[in-house]
């Protein structure tokens, strides 16, 4: 067998600083989407606390932690990152490998609010989206995951195809805030 | 112009694309006559007020939302799950 060679799907873009401003990919490890099967979804969430130690996330949240997280993923969805899924949720919920649908980066530094607020019409003040909050939305015409994941760091996910027109974005609008922020 | 997505709160009109009336989820039965299936497809009213539309959260957490907005005042009395209006199980 050949041996291949892996390439993520910001490979050759990233890491990028841009003064305060940081951005790099996330290696997130296994990525499986569960969506509980009709009726199901309190069975798939408690064997997801007992396989995974951690609960599914009610609406726009997440649960677990750096590295071990379920997040929120849309409508009777949550995607579980970082662990491989037990195959006793399998009875109870749909689960799809997403490893390497998405692309994954972390955005960081003063003013990473301000950045997403030119690409997306979320409302991302600190009072309202804190930290281990998410959301499904729009960031510049793409479909995207937005995780807060620190006072001012961000987790965002768009398909992997997507993933040089996202960091010509992030990189254009860090540009702009960092051009105002010296 | 915001809608209120009963599961992601208040987002943003550009997450969701306007499909049409909400008459949509009215189908009527296979054995209906010609004109309930006239109706059904074709035919819509265009009130100055309050109308029900069926909007799509495509951008976020993918549900179909029922609408229900005043086309005079632009205000949006009522976002509500389409799948709690036709009573499906999630």
């Amino acid at each position: 067998m050949v041996d291949l060679i892996a390439k993520s799907p910001c490979d050759g873009l990233l890491p990028l600083t841009l003064g305060p401003l940081t951005l790099s990919e996330v290696d997130t490890g296994p990525m499986t989407s569960i969506a509980p099967f009709k009726g199901q979804a309190a069975e798939a969430s408690s064997v997801l606390k007992a396989t995974h130690g951690m609960e599914a996330p009610g609406a726009n949240r997440t649960t677990g932690k750096e590295g071990e997280r379920v997040i929120w993923f849309g409508q009777n969805m949550y995607l579980l990152m970082g662990q491989t899924p037990d195959a006793a949720l399998s009875e109870h919920a749909a689960l799809t490998d997403q490893s390497d649908a998405w692309a994954v980066v972390r955005l960081q530094g003063a003013g990473a609010e301000d950045v997403l607020a030119r690409l997306t019409p979320l409302d991302l003040r600190g009072a309202l989206f804190k930290r281990g909050h998410t959301a499904r939305t729009e960031l510049r015409h793409m479909m995207a995951s937005v995780t807060r994941v620190g006072a001012e760091a961000w987790m965002i996910m768009v398909f992997r195809g997507f993933a040089e027109t996202l960091v010509h974005d992030l990189q254009t609008a860090m540009a702009s805030v960092a051009s105002r922020h010296p | 112009m915001r809608l209120t997505c009963p599961h992601c709160g208040d987002r943003d009109r550009r997450e969701f694309y306007y499909v049409g009336h909400a008459v949509a989820l009215d189908r009527p039965a296979a054995e209906a006559d010609i004109a309930a299936w006239d109706d059904y497809v074709h035919n819509r009213d265009n009130p100055a007020g309050a109308t029900r539309d069926l909007w799509y959260h495509e951008m976020g957490c993918s549900a179909w939302v029922v609408v229900t907005r005043n086309t005079v005042t632009h205000e949006v009395l009522k976002c509500e799950l389409a799948a709690d209006v036709k009573g499906v199980v999630s």
